[in-house]
C-alpha cells in the first residue's frame, strides 16, 4: 500500500484537530487528519449535531454541526487530507526521528510530528453482554454494516431499537435471505416512518420481528450458526443465523492511545502547558484528550492549545528555519 | 426536608445518601458530587446514556421517562424495564426511599 506523507499527522478530526490544520497552515505545515468515525466533527457531529453552542468567541450561538462545517471551510485553503473510518492503532518512530502511523486497515502515514486530538477516545460500538460474543467477531458478528453485499442470501439477525437498527432492517430485507430484528421493547422511537415500514414488513412476512426479546446466547463452530433469543417469559428459542449485527450506538473509549508510551493520568495524556507537548518529543496532545492543572474540556481551550502547539511543532518540521510570528491581518491566509 | 436514597455501586456495595429536597439537582449530579465515578459525557442532556441506573425499589413513584430518555436507553444493550438515566431524574420527594444501582460507563 502507498504511504501517505505529510508534515503533521493529526489523530482525531474533532473541532480541535480541525482547527489545528488552520494554525499549522499559517506556518506552512501540511496536515493529514485521521478519525475512526466515518465523518469529521468528533463529539459535535456524533453526539449533538443539532444543539446550539453559546461559548464560541464571536458566535453568540452556533449549532454544533454548523461550527464543524465552518471549520472545514476555514481550513480548506490548506488542503488537508483525510483517512476516515479507520482507527489509528500504532505509531512507530523511524531512525531519522520521523514517525509512521498505522491504522487497523493498514493505512500508513509518514510524518514529522504527531498531534493527538483524540477527545474522549475512539467512538466504538456498544456491545451487549453475550458470552463468547468476541470469539465470533469477524466470524458472523459485526457491529456495523460496511458492505451490504456480504449479507446477500444470508440469514441475518439484527438487535437494537434505534434508527440504525430500523434502517438496516429495511435495507437488508431486500438483500438477505432472512432478516430477524430483535428488540427489547415493543415500540420504536426512531423515525416514525421507518418504524411503520418495519411493522409493515413484519406483517407481510418479509422480516421476522421479535419484540420484548433479547439475544442471550450465540453458538457455532468457527463461524456463527445459531442465535438464542429469550422472550418476555424468558423462553429461549434457537434461530439459525449466519450473521448477528448488534446495533446499540457508539460510545468513546480511550483505546489504542493508552499503548503509545505516553504519560497517562485518568484516561488523559499529561502535557506541558508551554506547548502541549507530551513526554515523547514530536508528539503533542490537544483538546479533550490532554490533562494539566486547571484543564477545562472546552472547545475554545482546545483552539488555544492548537495555536501554541503549532508554534512548537514548527521546529520539527523546519529545523533550520526561525519562526517569526505574524498576525493573519498582515498577510492574510496564503493557500497551499 | 431530607430525602433518603440508597445507592448500590458496581461492586454491589450499598450506601445511604441524605439529600436536602431543595437542592434542585439531578440524581446524576448528586452521584457525581458523592464521588461515584460516572462519565456523564453529555453533562445531563440525555445524549450519552453514560449515567445509566437501574431503579431497584421505588421506580413506580418516579415520573415517567420522556421520549428522549427512552430513546437513549434503547442504545444500551444492558438496559431493562427498570432502567433510567440519572441525569433525567430530578431530586424531589418522589425519590425518597428509592434504591438505585449504578450501571453506566466509567472512565475505564
Ligand atoms: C452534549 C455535549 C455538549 C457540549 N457542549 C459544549 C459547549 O457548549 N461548549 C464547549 O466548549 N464544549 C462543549 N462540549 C465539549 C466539546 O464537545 C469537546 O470539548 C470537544 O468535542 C473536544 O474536541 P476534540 O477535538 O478535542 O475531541 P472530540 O470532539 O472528542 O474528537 C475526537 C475524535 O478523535 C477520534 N479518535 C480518538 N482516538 C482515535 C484513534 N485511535 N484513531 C482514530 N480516531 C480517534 C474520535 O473518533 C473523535 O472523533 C460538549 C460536549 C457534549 C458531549
Ligand atoms: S449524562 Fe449524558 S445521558 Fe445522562
Amino acid at each position: 500500500m502507498e504511504m501517505i506523507s505529510t508534515d503533521i499527522c493529526i489523530i482525531g478530526a474533532g473541532p480541535v484537530g480541525l482547527f489545528a490544520v488552520f494554525e499549522a497552515g499559517l506556518l506552512k505545515m501540511r496536515c493529514h487528519l485521521m478519525d475512526a468515525l466515518p465523518q469529521v466533527g468528533g463529539q459535535l457531529s456524533e453526539i449533538y449535531p443539532h444543539k446550539p453552542i453559546y461559548d464560541i468567541p464571536g458566535y453568540p450561538t452556533v449549532k454544533a454541526q454548523e461550527l464543524v462545517d465552518n471549520l472545514l471551510d476555514q481550513i480548506d485553503p490548506f488542503k488537508p487530507t483525510f483517512t476516515l473510518g479507520e482507527r489509528v492503532e500504532q505509531i512507530t518512530r523511524q531512525e531519522d526521528q520521523s514517525f509512521i502511523v498505522t491504522t487497523n486497515e493498514h493505512t500508513k502515514v509518514h510524518c514529522k510530528v504527531i498531534v493527538i486530538a483524540g477527545g474522549l477516545g475512539c467512538f466504538e460500538p456498544r456491545k451487549p453482554t453475550i458470552e463468547r460474543l468476541e470469539d465470533f467477531e469477524g466470524r458472523g458478528v459485526a457491529y456495523m454494516v460496511k458492505n451490504p453485499e456480504l449479507f446477500r442470501n444470508k440469514q441475518v439477525v439484527l438487535a437494537g431499537g434505534g434508527d440504525s437498527a430500523l434502517d438496516w432492517t429495511i435495507f437488508l430485507s431486500e438483500v438477505a435471505e432472512k432478516v430477524t430484528l430483535v428488540h427489547r421493547g415493543d415500540t420504536f422511537r426512531g423515525a416514525p416512518d421507518s418504524a411503520e415500514k418495519v411493522f409493515n414488513l413484519a406483517k407481510e412476512g418479509k422480516i421476522n420481528l421479535l419484540l420484548k426479546s433479547n439475544v442471550v446466547r450465540i453458538g457455532g463452530n468457527g463461524h456463527l450458526k445459531e442465535v438464542f433469543i429469550a422472550d418476555q417469559a424468558n423462553e429461549v428459542t434457537a434461530l439459525e443465523a449466519d450473521h448477528l449485527i448488534p446495533l446499540f450506538g457508539l460510545s468513546p473509549k480511550l483505546g489504542p492511545i493508552a499503548e503509545w508510551g505516553l504519560n497517562i493520568d485518568k484516561s488523559a495524556i499529561v502535557v506541558n502547558t508551554e506547548d502541549y507537548s507530551t513526554n515523547v518529543p514530536g508528539i503533542y496532545a490537544i483538546g479533550d484528550i490532554n490533562t494539566y492543572p486547571g484543564k477545562l474540556k472546552l472547545i475554545l481551550c482546545g483552539f488555544h492549545e492548537a495555536a501554541l502547539m503549532c508554534h512548537s511543532a514548527f521546529k520539527f518540521v523546519y529545523p533550520d528555519q526561525r519562526l517569526s510570528f505574524k498576525y493573519t491581518t498582515v498577510n492574510g491566509v496564503n493557500a497551499f | 426536608m431530607m430525602i433518603n436514597i440508597t445507592v448500590e455501586d458496581r461492586n454491589g456495595e450499598r450506601q445511604q445518601l441524605e439529600i436536602p429536597d431543595d437542592i434542585s439537582l439531578s440524581l446524576m449530579e448528586v452521584l457525581k458530587a458523592s464521588e461515584y465515578h460516572i462519565l456523564a459525557t453529555c453533562g445531563g442532556m440525555a445524549l450519552c446514556a453514560t449515567c445509566h441506573v437501574q431503579v431497584l425499589e421505588g421506580g413506580e413513584r418516579l415520573g415517567n421517562a420522556n421520549d428522549q430518555e427512552l430513546d437513549m436507553l434503547d442504545t444500551l444493550p444492558d438496559a431493562g424495564s427498570d432502567s433510567r438515566l440519572a441525569c433525567q431524574l430530578r431530586i424531589d420527594q418522589s425519590m425518597d426511599g428509592a434504591v438505585f444501582r449504578i450501571l453506566g460507563a466509567t472512565e475505564e
